[in-house]
């Protein structure tokens, strides 16, 4: 396999959006194609993360539309890829293997979604045909359940009383609001307490509103090329030094719940082959679906031992400053949750902040940033490391 | 061996509130509810198996904003049962506002119970439920 590089990266501001999916895609596409120093003839191949456009906007099959809305040549395949929340990861892991293996020189990679036209009951319902429609959805199953249900697993087998696990799990959406103020891309760009997080609605218990990430409308993408093409177009290429991918069933096989299992494999393929260790990791950008799933995240990528992350952002360790930063962009939580486009957008953060183009939210000195997402009921996880 | 056993034949036996694994005739490991291959060695050598009714509550959570279609506050629960496979369930019988965390490790008592069939689901169910020994 030869070395892969990413040159433009680009995405549209995250929130709530009037722009269809294709028109949110094609403002990324562009603009990543833009500060690549190429134009779409040049790319061959269009990798697309779409999960829910048929219910979204009875759109199936929307990779040729994003493909012909850029300008990209008939003879340039487009193929769409879902993984859940992890969807573009996914997206992105498959370009950079079939550049790697010398298939394509060059393409682009990314992914959109439009949440917010479904409406909270039908996000709800069609976010939970994630879980197994056999024995899982019929019980009423939610992911905000599924990492409930997590949470007091941690509480119970770490014997850290309830009240204390949520009070330090408000601490995660508090320090991802904290960076998210700092970024003018991210869904929610305000700052908030403790004590807003614990007064919110109950939505899976024990998590309430502020534990949960929005639903969110977005785009991102990103150029894919071989390393020695990309130092010829681009001052600062970055490089995909690593990617792990592992896929895990039903929760009832996967039992422990505060062991994500498919990251721990995912991660370690990831960091053998970067030839890095956790301690070598400047920045991360992961999975904070869920106040909990950032906590569970640190763990499984090696961080922190089991049981030792809960008060990693009450302590500053993860926060702008910190020994570790953890979500920069302000994350799932703060950013938003565009599902088909978040990992792309996770990789478009960690560039920009190794390209030191990041503004008030940057990770000074940052040489190695990693990228993490999980999909649907820990069904699947994906890891990128990239490095300057 | 070797014998298929189906979602259908999952939901007839849980219509007649008998709960439906594999046993394998390789490793001796149950799997619930049934698939394909055994959950522990992967072997296709598997014949039905109906499982005991007791298990231990592992963890849960209240759904308060449900999907559409269901009409929250409700529990979702795993467990572990004594035959071995974890299995998910609703928690009934149980005061949604009135749980904590010392509902992890109690015994539970499992059996179906007939659930409608939500937005998009394949049809109405026979869904597993756990009450409190």
């Amino acid at each position: 396999m030869r070395e892969v590089a990413i040159l433009g990266v680009a995405m549209t501001k995250f929130g709530n959006s009037e722009k269809t999916n294709i028109e949110m895609f094609a403002e990324a596409g562009l603009g990543a194609i833009k500060n690549s120093n190429i134009e779409a003839k040049d790319l061959e191949a269009l990798f697309f993360g779409n999960c829910l456009g048929t219910f979204e906007e009875g759109q199936m099959h929307m990779a040729p539309f994003a493909h012909s809305v850029l300008g990209m040549p008939m003879s340039s395949p487009a193929t769409r890829f879902e993984g859940a929340c992890a969807t573009a990861t996914v997206a992105i892991r498959h370009a950079s293997l079939l550049v790697g293996a010398g298939v394509y020189d060059m393409v682009i990679a990314g992914g959109a979604e439009r949440t917010t036209a479904m409406g909270t009951p039908l996000a709800t319902r069609t976010f939970a045909m994630g879980c197994h429609a056999q024995y899982e959805s019929p019980l009423g199953i939610t992911f905000p359940g599924v990492f409930g249900m997590a949470a007091h697993m941690y509480a119970k087998k770490y014997n850290i009383p309830l009240k204390e696990l949520k009070r330090n799990m408000a601490e995660v959406a508090v320090k991802n609001h904290f960076h998210g103020a700092k970024n003018p891309k991210a869904h929610f760009q305000k700052e908030i307490t403790v004590e807003k997080v614990l007064s919110g609605g109950m939505v899976a218990d024990p998590l309430q509103l502020l534990d949960c990430c929005p639903f969110s409308d977005g785009s991102a993408a990103v150029v894919i090329t071989s390393a020695d093409k990309a130092k010829q177009l681009v001052d600062k290429p970055i490089y995909i030094a690593g990617t792990g991918q592992a896929s895990a069933g039903p929760l009832y096989l996967q039992q422990d719940l505060t062991r994500v299992k498919a990251r721990e494999i995912s991660i370690k393929k990831a960091y053998k082959q970067a030839g890095i260790a956790p301690k070598d990791v400047d920045l991360c950008e992961l999975h904070d679906c869920f106040t909990i799933a950032e906590i569970l995240a640190l763990e499984s990528m090696g961080f922190y031992e089991f049981g030792k992350a809960y008060d990693s952002a009450a302590k500053g360790e993860t926060r702008l400053g910190g020994k570790m930063i953890v979500n920069p962009s302000g994350g799932l939580k703060a950013k938003g949750h565009p599902i088909g486009a978040t990992g792309a957008a996770q990789v478009t953060e960690v560039v920009e902040q190794l390209r030191g183009e990041s503004g008030s939210r940057q990770v000074e000195g940052a040489k190695i940033g990693v990228v993490d997402t999980l999909g649907g009921d820990y069904g699947t996880v994906c890891n990128i490391i990239l490095r300057s | 061996m070797n014998e298929e056993c189906t979602f259908e034949d999952y939901q007839k036996s849980m219509a007649d509130n008998k709960i439906l694994g594999v046993l394998c005739a390789d490793c001796n490991t149950i799997t619930a509810p049934p698939q394909a291959v055994c959950r522990k060695c992967s072997s296709p050598n598997l014949s039905p198996k109906e499982l005991g009714k007791n298990a231990t509550l592992q963890t849960f959570t209240v759904i308060r904003v449900a999907p559409d279609g269901m009409n929250p506050p409700y529990i979702v629960a795993l467990a572990e049962t004594d035959d071995g496979p974890w299995v998910i369930g609703n928690l009934i019988g149980v005061d949604p506002d009135k749980t904590d965390l010392e509902l992890i490790g109690k015994r539970v008592t499992m059996s179906s119970q007939h659930t409608k069939g939500n937005l998009y689901s394949l049809a109405d169910f026979h869904t597993l439920t756990f009450s409190l020994q």
